[in-house]
């Protein structure tokens, strides 16, 4: 019999040691479900995690799938610490790409140096404008944000839906749901020669830098973990709520569109009906992952980028059905939930309850 | 009376059912203080289940079970984290729903396309025959009367009997509970479940009656809706009855609108149950009072004893 | 007459919780009809052995006696069965539903079909405890609400009933109520085991008394017999030191001013403050009684800035109005607050003793610099305040969670009055402290006001707030009775107020304000 015991205090190491145990709990549950799916249990693990890292260009794509899921996990991170459940994050993505691209699109042919930050800039207000509803209606009407964002979420997919059948679709392109493809000025640049590795991942990495800085050593990050850890302790300190709910809906929502025009001016080059395989929902998977710590969000984000790449290839090398990525990500979040009961509580056998005789009484 | 009022109103049911199935089961589990926002993961397990379980078999009872069974099973996952490892239930919950389309889609992978005749009418002798009220009341499919039923007896339960007065109680106050000597987490599992079952019929209904085929994500939100339903009901069933009806009016009104030569972008149309949903929570939650009136005081919260 | 059995015996029970032994071989006996007080300060081990005898929670070994029989009880609905009722100190009550239904969930299926409804006004009738069975328990008082949990244990005809810490929340009157309903059982052959720290209850009520400290029972004893002084040494196991007055200074100005202060709660049970009018001078300690739920905590908020006021000048601090600024503007005028929540409210459990530290002194220690935190400053403020006010505790890397009630709220003290405050407004400064620390956190409370600071003190320990208060005031239902120098009240005048039944005095609160 196994029983939980409070700890008088969080076990610092647990924190940092649940994620390994959840990722090695994931890598067995995955096998048992190759093996029940038919599929050699050894092969398939190699197919999904190693295979897509044994070359220089597959090390470039890990990268170029980490740098939405960092920059909008770190994002989230800040809202998850506050208990700010932003899950729309996808819909921000959506917005942000619509926003910078359409910045693109607005000065096609206008080839200045300033049409790339322009784009940027314009992501980030995108993605901070779809957060700012659910951060208004939260502050002013006290509306919960979780249900909202992810509404939020299908309204801004059906912004972009409609945006490429109408009027952003290509006059030339037969027809297809697509907006034309930008030109060079409007193309973040590639670092990496022969590679798709572009300028993005650079940003993803100052975010990373930044939001370590903020979170650990600046009042904001404070503010931030008070109120998350002990919402009354914050106002006896005077921080405001509604202040680090707008703050934190910003951050995020900033950082989601920032990812979704990074996408959109990067690898797809385009406007496409879909321009995000689910970074925005993967993103939370990262921020629980990653501790909600910006070094861990790198790390979890590198993580699931592989499972992107794993699922891909799977595909291609075995006819595995791409949805294995899904269940994988799932999984993982699960084990990772399940292992956090260790930085809380101890776990004790049976040895407390030797009792008197004849329990059952 | 136009000729296309029936068939509209029995639309309307149709894509209600669903809703009544995952919000009164929500609201069971919410009652016992558990919050459980995986509901879109389970109707969508519990859809890929039911209809799985039906084409193979052809059998609509062991598909409607099969639909019952995986939303349940999924609950057990969600209820055996929050409950026995006092994990996040917010986190908990969308690893759920994350879970679910991706395990979903891959359960899915060789159904699609495939097709299921539906579920059978239930024609009830002369009743049906009685025009307008006839079809409308009397000739549905099981699930939409299971449906009402549930409403019914949920709302005897919760009020009337001594199980809703405990499942009250440790949603109310689940220190208090333990100390009485109830188990809180036992009384707290099995809401799980019932919610679970009940949010995995509501995703059968998807995939067995609403449209008879299998397409991923094809909750498409309807989770979330109930979720928000269960908030405009105030906790109380009857009152997510009618929230569902409405929720399933609007869907089909976007669905009639250009029949009725509406000059929209579908898109915009399609926004609709979204932007409703979002116009309702904001005004249940600009009332304060009212909407607090019900919550279980213990909602979200983890019981672990201790000391 | 031949040698009664006892009700309930035990037998070296013995309980251990991480880190602690709460129980340690501990042994007692109840007799029938017997009114035993179980005596003990905080955390002396009393919860665990009556949770032990009601079937909460488990012992990790020793033996129970029921009527001479050994027998394990597992869960309170055994216990129940067998005739052991409890009312608890946090009553184990629902606020959201009715009487009735409280008192169905807490008794067997049986029991509760029926007219519970019609039994539940016979039995309050019969023992002189008004009830009305369809009330919905959050708008009864708190008196009221423990009148439910004892209908509850009556109507299972109890052999064996538990009380824990009754009185901590009546008043006075209510005292006296409850002990004729108590000696009225008694008489009638139910035991009762009742579980305090106050002395003099306990002399007056009970006929013998087991002693507990840290776990062990250490003496036994005729509570008739004894001074409630020689009974406090025995529960402290040492001579009692009382916090010293320093020399009466003439106390200065008027410091920290509330005029006509009137406030609608937000919360759905809250308290609405009526007209509350008060004056703190420099150098004195004014307390105000009253019993919890009347108004303290929206008091507490009003003057922290955790609620802001449309009128700024119904609270300032020396000139300055601040009605309507928030906690950081309030602390800046030189006000420092220890809300009554330690864990939660007044400390962040899950962070370290150094940022609890930076919490709430950031700003007037100087430990921020551009919105940055500065760590080492932070870090030497709380190894200060560990100094100073005695905080035991391996290191200010540790978690708030971490430390002892009593070494928590000292150091929640520490930080506060090492900042220099002006004023300072404490709220239950020593609720479920250990009496070493409740000594030491009255002296420093003292100091401070010696030292010229204006003092606010709110609780419901009367003991206390005449040990510390100058000037002394009662608040009930939102209502604050004009203050008064601590010596002219009596015990009894300060229950009648704190009940809402004396208004002699409202003339005399026109002219004062």
């Amino acid at each position: 019999m196994l029983r939980l015991e409070l700890r008088g205090e969080m076990s610092r190491s647990m924190i940092y040691w649940s994620p390994f145990f959840a990722v090695i709990l994931t890598f067995i549950a995955g096998m048992i479900m190759f093996t029940i799916l038919g599929v050699d249990p050894l092969k398939a693990i190699i197919t999904f995690f190693i295979e897509p890292l044994n070359s220089l260009d597959g090390i470039a794509e890990l990268f170029v799938k980490a740098t939405p899921l960092v920059l909008i996990a770190i994002g989230l991170s800040f809202g998850f610490q506050a208990n700010v459940w932003n899950i729309g994050a996808e819909g921000q993505l959506t917005i942000g790409a619509l926003a910078g691209g359409g910045v693109a699109l607005l000065f096609f042919n206008v080839d200045s140096p300033l049409l790339m930050p322009g784009m940027l800039i314009a992501g980030v207000l995108g993605g901070m404008a779809w957060a700012a509803i659910p951060a208004f209606l939260k502050t002013k009407f006290g509306t919960n944000e979780i249900l909202t964002s992810l509404m939020l979420t299908y309204v801004g997919l059906l912004v972009l839906s409609y945006l490429i059948h109408g009027p952003w679709k290509d006059p030339e392109g037969q027809n297809f749901p697509e907006s034309r493809l930008f030109h060079d000025a409007a193309i973040i640049p590639i670092i990496l020669e022969e590679t798709r590795l572009h300028f993005g991942w650079i940003i993803a990495l100052f975010g990373v830098a930044i939001a370590w800085v903020v979170m650990t050593r600046h009042m904001i990050g404070f503010q931030i973990r008070v109120i998350g850890m002990a919402p009354m302790a914050a106002s006896f300190a005077g921080f405001k709520e509604k202040h680090i709910i707008w703050l934190t809906l910003m951050i995020s929502g900033g950082a989601a569109g920032l990812a979704g025009t990074i996408e959109v001016s990067g690898p797809v080059g385009q406007i496409i009906p879909v321009i995000s395989p689910g970074y925005g929902f993967t993103a939370i998977i990262v921020a629980f992952l990653g501790r909600l710590h910006p070094v861990g969000c790198l790390f979890a984000g590198l993580l699931m980028a592989l499972t992107y790449l794993g699922g891909d290839n799977a595909q291609i090398e075995m006819n595995l059905p791409n949805a294995v990525t899904g269940v994988f990500q799932g999984m993982l979040l699960f084990f990772l939930l399940a292992s956090d009961v260790l930085v809380r509580y101890r776990v004790r056998f049976g040895a407390a309850k030797k009792v008197t005789a004849g329990e059952g009484a | 009376m136009p000729e296309w009022i029936v068939p509209a109103l029995l639309t309307i049911i149709t894509a209600s059912t669903p809703l009544v199935f995952a919000a009164i089961g929500e609201i069971v589990v919410e009652k016992s203080g558990v919050l459980n926002l995986g509901i879109e993961g389970m109707m969508i397990v519990g859809a890929i289940f039911a209809f799985g379980v039906g084409v193979t078999t052809g059998s609509a009872t062991l598909a409607i079970l099969a639909g019952a069974i995986g939303g349940a099973a999924m609950a057990f996952l969600f209820g055996f984290l929050t409950l026995y490892l006092l994990s996040n239930q917010v986190a908990t919950g969308l690893a759920l729903t994350i879970f679910g389309l991706g395990f979903s889609a891959l359960l899915g992978h060789g159904f699609v396309g495939k097709t299921f005749p539906g579920l059978p009418r239930l024609e009830i002798p002369f009743l049906s025959d009685i025009p307008f009220i006839g079809p409308l009341l009397f000739g549905h499919d099981i699930l939409v009367y299971a449906s009402v039923v549930a409403v019914a007896l949920v709302t005897y339960m919760l009020t009337k009997t001594r199980t809703g007065l405990l499942i009250r109680a440790v949603g109310e106050n689940h220190f208090a509970a333990h100390s009485i000597g109830y188990s809180v987490n036992k009384i707290r599992m099995a809401c799980v479940l019932f919610g679970g079952a009940m949010a995995g019929l509501g995703g059968s209904y998807l995939s067995l009656a609403y449209t008879p085929l299998w397409v991923e994500n094809m909750t498409a939100g309807r989770g979330w809706i109930a979720l928000a339903l269960v908030v405009f009901a105030s906790w109380k069933a009857w009152r997510a009855f009618f929230g569902a009806y409405l929720f399933g009016g609007i869907t089909i009104i976007q669905l009639h609108a250009q029949g009725f030569g509406v000059e929209i972008a579908p898109q915009f149309l399609a926004m609709l149950p979204y932007l409703a949903t979002i116009v309702v929570l904001v005004l249940i939650s600009s009332d304060s009072s009212r909407a607090r009136l019900n919550a279980p005081a213990c909602l979200g919260r983890s019981f672990h004893a201790s000391g | 007459m031949t040698e009664e059995i006892p009700r309930l015996e035990l037998e070296g029970i013995t309980k251990a919780y991480p880190g602690v032994i709460a129980n340690n071989n501990v042994s007692m006996k109840i007799m029938p009809g017997e009114i035993h007080a179980l005596l003990g300060e905080n955390g002396a081990g009393k919860s665990t052995l009556v949770k032990f005898i009601y079937g909460v929670q488990k012992a990790d070994s020793g033996t129970l006696k029921w009527e001479g029989e050994e027998m394990i009880i597992p869960n309170p609905n055994a216990a129940r069965k067998l005739g052991v009722g409890m009312v608890f100190q946090h009553f184990s009550l629902f606020d959201a539903m009715t009487v009735e239904e409280n008192i169905a969930i807490g008794i067997s299926k049986e029991l509760a079909s029926g007219d519970l409804n019609q039994r539940i006004r016979d039995v309050s009738q019969q023992y002189g405890l008004p009830l009305d069975p369809d009330r919905y328990v959050h708008t009864l008082s708190v008196g009221e609400k423990q009148r439910i949990e004892v209908v509850r244990c009556l109507l299972q005809d109890p052999k064996l009933l538990i009380m824990d810490e009754p009185t901590s929340v009546l008043t006075p009157q209510e005292v006296d109520e409850l002990f004729v309903t108590l000696r009225a059982l008694s008489e009638e052959g139910v035991s009762i085991l009742y579980i305090s720290h106050k002395l003099q209850e306990i002399k007056d009520l009970c006929h013998f008394a087991t002693i507990m400290r840290m776990g062990e029972v250490v003496d036994d004893c005729i509570p008739a017999e004894e001074s409630p002084r020689s009974m406090a040494e025995m529960m402290m196991g040492a001579n009692l030191v009382s916090p010293e007055k320093p020399g009466k200074t003439e106390p200065g100005a008027p410091h920290l001013v509330v005029r006509d202060l009137s406030l609608a709660s937000s919360h759905q049970h809250g308290v609405d403050l009526k007209n509350v009018s008060l004056e703190v001078r420099k150098g004195e300690v004014l307390g105000i009684a009253g019993i919890a739920g009347n108004g303290q905590m929206e008091l507490m908020q009003v003057l922290s800035g955790e609620k802001l006021i449309d009128d700024p000048s119904a609270v300032s601090i020396g000139n300055e109005a601040v009605g309507k600024s928030g906690p950081k503007i309030r602390r800046n005028a030189g006000m420092g607050f220890v809300p009554e929540e330690r864990l939660g409210h007044g400390a962040v459990p899950e962070m370290s003793l150094w940022e609890n530290a930076f919490l709430s002194g950031s700003k007037s220690m100087n430990l921020m610099d551009k919105g940055f935190i500065n760590i080492k400053g932070s870090v030497d403020y709380a190894l200060n305040i560990v100094s100073e006010f005695n905080v035991k505790t391996p290191g200010v890397q540790h978690t708030a969670n971490s430390l002892s009630g009593g070494n928590l709220q000292k150091f929640i003290f520490g930080r506060e009055i090492l900042q220099c405050p002006g004023v300072i407004v404490a709220l239950q400064p020593t609720w479920g402290v250990d009496a070493g620390s409740a000594a030491f956190i009255r002296q420093s409370l003292l100091d401070l006001a010696a030292n010229g600071a204006a003092v606010l003190v709110i609780s419901q320990d009367l003991e206390e707030l005449f040990e510390v208060s100058d000037r002394l005031s009662v608040i009930c239902e939102g209502e604050l009775s004009p203050p008064r120098p601590a010596e002219e009240f009596t015990v009894e005048e300060i229950g009648l107020l704190m009940a809402g039944l004396s208004h002699d005095h409202q003339d005399e609160k026109v002219a004062h304000a």
